[in-house]
């Protein structure tokens, strides 16, 4: 545990000692801000949080895999994972100690767009109406959930490279197929159906940002982050083997 | 060898190592008792850092055994790698840290318990002089300083095992000697196996040599006994005439004239001189009183005459069978290790 500890605080200082973190976070809030409050506006009587939970998964798929691309590509290429993997420290320690990490700057990035729900509820004070705080909770988490596999996902993508292209391209591709499988299989029917519902990331978000949080959509998002982290730990210790 | 496991800091028997079907490590055996500083030696692309990142853990051997500070690499892999230290090929550091937070880094990964921590901190950054350093940024280091804050990582925890992969590689003179310098200060305390292909730095700095070529082991064991070893297989003269009097090719011809001499060859000799080496098919002692009578006769303006004592390098060269950097660098396979 003080292992994971010691690697994610080292992660989150190095996110926030290079440009990447700034870029991620700022990129993120102008396009999500931005399209939050033109649809604000073409709807002015619309005081919910919706708009935004349709939106920010599409492009989280994306930005978290900009921020996971270098956790571990770069390590290799540098040979500092080389060193790490010589120290009284287990692989899979390194690979959640990344992951918290990318969990944690996920989390600063939502964090910072509580600034809409706050604004829409004192709009709503004036309108007269409540802000439905509940729903918006539960979009909270699943984004949190949805961002964390995202992140999983860039993790496993960036263990099988030493190239952040290849990373980002990788968890990009896996991320976006994921969101968008159950669009582009027209009108699949029985066992088809289930399992493409099943498959997509995208169904399972639109359950728990519906305010209905399901524990079979939570194991879907933690069976696949725990997927995508043992494949990431089984990676790097390849070498080993 | 005998090699008593038990009790040496490293114990390697046969280790062997495929990188598909090219065969990094024949294998290999040697043992390195506590306390002693040993010099890993090889052109590049020998296997050096193959064994290296197989006794760090860091990477499994095809097959073979190998044991560090009594722990089996294989077996007890957490065991070796609280007590060893490492510094890996071209000193790879996180650019973006300051010194002192790397350092305390490594500390907590160490697990060095967090009332001892500034002073390991402290300890190791003094003996690797990083004292003018410590609140920069690893990034604005130049060399000297990179290779000093590698090492210092490799000594926090004082560990009872040091392995510095090529430590000086890319230093300019001054630096190299201060690193060379700081390994005999860390060998005082712990058993050292560090690699080099610069067989002066052997000289400088180790109790053993270790030679490696082409993953096999071709020799172990003291510079000197080797020097005697390469003089005895290839005995021979050195003879040396003031370069105004005869050309180098004059004196070859003048040399393989004297009965018993079997080749000869050039040598980089001083300014104003000229040197060959001759190779020899009878005793010395007898050549050396023909070349005398040459000398005397007025066909040699002979300046100097001695034994041929072999060089660092010759020593190198005739162990590796010739092989240069730039043969084994060229040759296919030999990149894979990089």
């Amino acid at each position: 545990m003080e292992q994971i500890w010691n690697v994610f605080r080292r992660e989150v200082g190095a996110y926030f000692n290079s440009p990447v973190a700034y870029v991620v976070v700022v990129l993120f809030l102008v396009i999500t801000g931005a399209l939050f409050w033109l649809s604000y506006f073409q709807e002015v009587n619309l005081l919910s949080m919706r708009s935004f939970f349709a939106q920010a998964p599409l492009f989280l798929t994306f930005f978290a895999p900009a921020m996971t691309m270098g956790l571990i590509a770069s390590e290799k290429r540098s040979g500092t994972l080389e060193l790490m993997m010589t120290m009284p420290i287990s692989d899979f320690q390194i690979v959640a100690g990344k992951f918290l990490a990318a969990v944690f700057l996920l989390a600063v990035v939502f964090g910072m767009t509580l600034m809409y729900p706050l604004t829409l509820s004192q709009l709503a004070g004036t309108f007269g109406t409540t802000l439905d705080w509940g729903a918006t909770a539960a979009g909270y988490i699943g984004l949190m959930l949805l961002g964390s596999t995202y992140a999983a996902i860039g993790i496993m993508a960036s263990s099988f490279t030493r190239d952040q292209v290849v990373a980002i391209l990788l968890a990009f591709s896996i991320g976006f197929f994921l969101y968008l499988i159950d669009r582009l299989v027209g009108q699949p029917t029985g066992a088809a159906a289930k399992v493409v519902e099943y498959v997509s990331t995208a169904s399972h978000f639109e359950n728990i940002a519906r305010g209905v949080l399901d524990i079979r959509d939570v194991v879907y998002y933690l069976s696949v982050i725990g997927f995508c982290l043992v494949a990431a730990q089984a990676s790097i210790s390849s070498r080993r083997w | 060898m005998a090699t008593d496991s038990t009790s040496a800091s490293i114990s390697v028997e046969g280790l062997t190592k495929l990188y598909g079907p090219f065969q990094a490590l024949n294998g290999i055996d040697f043992s390195v008792q506590p306390g002693e500083i040993v010099g890993f030696l090889g052109p590049n692309g020998a296997g050096k850092s193959t064994t290296m990142k197989i006794l760090t853990c860091f990477m499994s051997a095809t097959q073979g055994e190998a044991s560090v500070a009594g722990y089996d690499v294989r077996e007890d892999s957490e065991k070796v790698r609280a007590r060893i230290g490492y510094l890996p090929e071209n000193v790879p550091l996180y650019d973006e840290m300051l010194v002192y937070d790397y350092l305390e880094f490594i500390a907590r990964v160490r697990g060095i318990e967090k009332s001892k921590r500034r002073d390991a901190i402290k300890r190791a950054a003094l003996m690797a002089g990083l004292e003018a350093v410590i609140s920069r940024s690893i990034s604005e280091l130049s060399k000297g300083y990179r290779q000093r804050v590698g090492l210092a990582q490799a000594i926090i925890h004082e560990p009872e095992v040091v392995i510095l992969d090529e430590p000086t590689t890319g230093l300019d003179p001054n630096q190299i000697v201060e690193i060379r310098d700081l390994i005999k200060t860390i060998g005082e305390e712990k058993t050292v196996l560090f690699s080099t292909h610069i067989m002066q730095e052997v000289a400088a700095v180790c109790d053993r040599v270790i030679i490696i070529n082409k993953g096999t082991i071709v020799a172990d064991d003291t510079v000197d006994t080797l020097a005697a070893r390469i003089a005895s297989e290839k005995p021979g003269l050195l003879v040396t005439v003031p370069s105004g009097a005869m050309t180098t090719t004059q004196l070859a011809r003048e040399l393989a004239r004297v009965s018993g001499v079997k080749v000869v060859h050039q040598e980089h000799g001083a300014a104003g001189e000229h040197t060959a080496r001759v190779e020899l098919s009878k005793n010395p002692e007898v050549v050396k009183k023909a070349i005398f009578g040459l000398a005397a006769s007025g066909g040699l303006p002979l300046k100097r005459i001695g034994p041929f004592e072999p060089s660092l390098e010759e020593i190198f060269r005739t162990l590796t069978g010739g092989s240069t950097e730039e043969d084994i660098a060229s040759s296919p396979g030999a990149s894979e290790e990089e």
